[in-house]
């Protein structure tokens, strides 16, 4: 029992994480209308950023939030060198074009930080596990991120639903023209989404990074992941991208945990040992494979496209 | 007559033909420099150039944007290397067991992907593609995550012997113009125009009558098999076979290759394999060539990370060269005419 809720919440811990970047995707996508295939690198990014200004100034907070607001400028940079040229263009230069990005961004991680991976160590207070129910502990470090992705998605609401930017930002996903037309910067406006959607990837990274390595590639499966939530929850949806990524967080951790067990009732123990790795991986494409033959356009399709 | 050869002679062409002598005549050049690495670079353009033929059918001519071609290349791959390592070594039992089960599995993820369309499409071919990479990781029979290795190749009875790099290295080529025959008969057919028709304006060619999602079926499982067909020569020709064959980043090698090259034209996604892969090879040694007279010896540590000219390019191309290969020979003849 006690490792079942432990499992729990390490799924809604990275089902938040997920969010974080799916939401950042869904952004962008509904917005701009660009498949950002490069969003992991700045997921990546974030991640040694955090690890580079934690080990400067020796805080970890002060690393984080420095990191922050450094992705948040890469990805503006990123979005006024090259993806401003690409609105309007077929999705697959979109998808050349960002694996191109991911090139580029890979190899100059790999030129300033090395081929090595790094790690960002925690301060004391957040390392060590804190007593949730009588009788079951759980890393704190873990506990701070659902705290905090939580806040950060209810800023988010917030922010999309309630005021005047976010206000703007809903206005360009569904009529961009008309928005462009009715004087608003639109030009800004994109620059400050990509540039909060990448802040957001970032964030992702860095908060990850305590647990896994930092290491050049990070990015790039987490990214996919991330993909399958937003398509799941319906491409532009930031609601659908809530719920998606939780479902998904969940499936893929308690699948990992408990789905061997299972298998194990049903099929012999050779044929679990080698069948549970394969198929508890395969697990999300299979619910995005069904979700997307039920319902081809998502479960919260935002636009009418 | 004169003025029909002269028409004909259009730099597009003449390129075309180049390309094609040089492919046929570079054994002779390998044998006679013995330069045997070029022959095996060749080989490997070679195969990936018919996948990328196969990925052009699809994408360049049905518009189909599919992200997980490399599964095929799998799933061809794997189909070879678990039968040798079964001790089934015969090619007529191999091949058609590859061809079979690429066909199988683009008939599945072909029925289901189609209903879907735009990012949608690229998303679950790409969410396919990464469930064959898990699946192919996770069997420990055939090696998982470290591959498996292929200990013979492919025996076609005593006529043809695929360890001979020559041999082997010619009957990829005859695959591969097989291929491009193959698809320029298709495209050029009711079938292909259909396809076509599809790609400009799916909603009006149902209007008219054609069940197009049947045509698109048809023309995603020609392209699987035909992908799977490369991936059993890739299994043969590096004797190994690992679920890194369809990690995504494959597929997007062989997106670059049909883009760059040009796509919906026949021969572009050959011309853009060779240039791809011909500059993955010649990237270093370039930046060392040109960056040691200005950097010194920081450009011969430089040409390590190639990569970072690489992104940027892909980036270019893009955004400036918008056809491909194809597109510029293209351009050329049009310059000349005025």
């Amino acid at each position: 029992m006690t490792l079942f809720i432990e499992q729990c919440l390490n799924g809604l811990q990275f089902g938040l994480l997920l969010f974080l970047l799916a939401a950042g995707l869904t952004l962008v996508f509904g917005i701009m209308d660009l498949v950002n295939l490069a969003h992991g690198s700045l997921y990546m990014i974030g991640a040694y950023f955090a690890a580079t200004f934690a080990a400067w100034t020796g805080s970890f907070v002060l690393g984080a939030v420095l990191a922050l607001v450094a992705t948040l400028l890469v990805g503006m940079v990123v979005e006024i060198v090259a993806m401003r040229r690409l609105y309007g263009r077929d999705h697959i230069d979109h998808v050349l074009a960002t694996f191109g990005l991911i090139l580029f961004f890979d190899e100059s991680v790999r030129l300033i930080w090395g081929p090595a991976g790094l790690s960002l160590p925690l301060p004391p207070w957040l390392s060590q596990p804190v007593r949730i129910l009588p009788g079951v502990e759980y890393s704190a470090y873990r506990l701070a991120i659902i705290v905090v992705t939580a806040a950060v998605a209810a800023f988010l609401y917030v922010l999309v639903m309630r005021t005047r930017i976010g206000m703007l930002i809903r206005a360009g996903a569904s009529n961009r023209e008309m928005v462009g037309a009715l004087g608003v910067n639109i030009k800004l406006l994109y620059t400050l989404v990509f540039g909060l959607g990448a802040a957001l990837a970032g964030f992702a990274g860095l908060m990850q990074a305590p647990i896994l390595t930092v290491q050049i590639g990070m990015g790039e499966n987490i990214v996919i992941l991330a993909f399958v939530i937003t398509v799941i929850g319906g491409v532009g949806s930031i609601r659908g991208a809530l719920v998606a990524a939780i479902f998904v967080g969940f499936i893929d951790t308690l699948g990992r945990a408990f789905f061997p067990d299972l298998l194990r009732m049903a099929l012999s123990k050779e044929a679990a040992a080698t069948a549970a790795p394969a198929l508890s991986s395969m697990l999300i494409y299979l619910l995005m494979a069904i979700v997307l033959v039920v319902k081809p356009e998502g479960l919260f399709s935002a636009s009418q496209k | 007559m004169s003025g029909k050869i002269s028409s004909m002679l259009t730099p597009r062409n003449i390129a075309i033909f180049v390309l094609l002598a040089a492919l046929v005549l570079l054994p002779v050049y390998t044998g006679l420099s013995g330069n045997r690495f070029m022959l095996t670079l060749f080989t490997r353009i070679v195969i990936l150039a018919m996948a990328a033929v196969s990925l052009n059918l699809m994408l360049g001519y049905g518009g189909m944007m599919s992200f997980g071609h490399a599964a095929y290349l799998g799933i061809g791959g794997y189909a070879v290397g678990m039968l040798a390592h079964e001790g089934i070594t015969s090619g007529f039992v191999q091949w058609p067991v590859a061809l079979a089960a690429s066909a199988l599995f683009a008939l599945v993820i072909g029925a289901l992907s189609l209903r879907t369309r735009g990012v949608y499409f690229i998303m679950i071919t790409l969410a396919f593609a990464q469930m064959a990479y898990y699946i192919c990781a996770g069997i420990a029979r055939y090696g998982g995550d470290d591959g498996l290795t292929i200990y013979k190749r492919s025996e076609f009875g005593g006529s043809i012997n695929l360890s001979n790099k020559v041999q082997f290295y010619y009957i990829c080529l005859a695959l591969l113009f097989a291929a491009i025959y193959l698809v320029w008969r298709l495209v050029n057919s009711r079938f292909g125009m259909v396809i076509q028709g599809a790609r400009s304006n799916d909603v009006r060619m149902r209007a008219i009558g054609f069940p197009t999602y049947r045509y698109k079926l048809v023309c995603f499982v020609i392209a699987g098999t035909m992908c799977g067909l490369s991936g059993a020569l890739l299994a043969n020709h590096t004797d190994f076979v690992s679920p890194s064959i369809m990690y995504w980043t494959r597929s997007g090698d062989l997106i670059i290759m049909v883009v760059l090259g040009g796509m919906g034209s026949l021969f572009g996604p050959v011309f853009g394999a060779v240039a791809l892969l011909v500059f993955e090879e010649l990237l270093p040694t370039l930046i060392k060539l040109f960056g040691t007279p200005m950097f010194g010896e920081q450009a011969a540590r430089a040409s390590e990370y190639w990569q970072i000219v690489m992104g940027p390019l892909l980036l270019l191309v893009v955004l400036f060269a918008r056809g491909g290969i194809d597109g510029l020979l293209r351009k050329l003849r049009k310059k000349e005419r005025v």
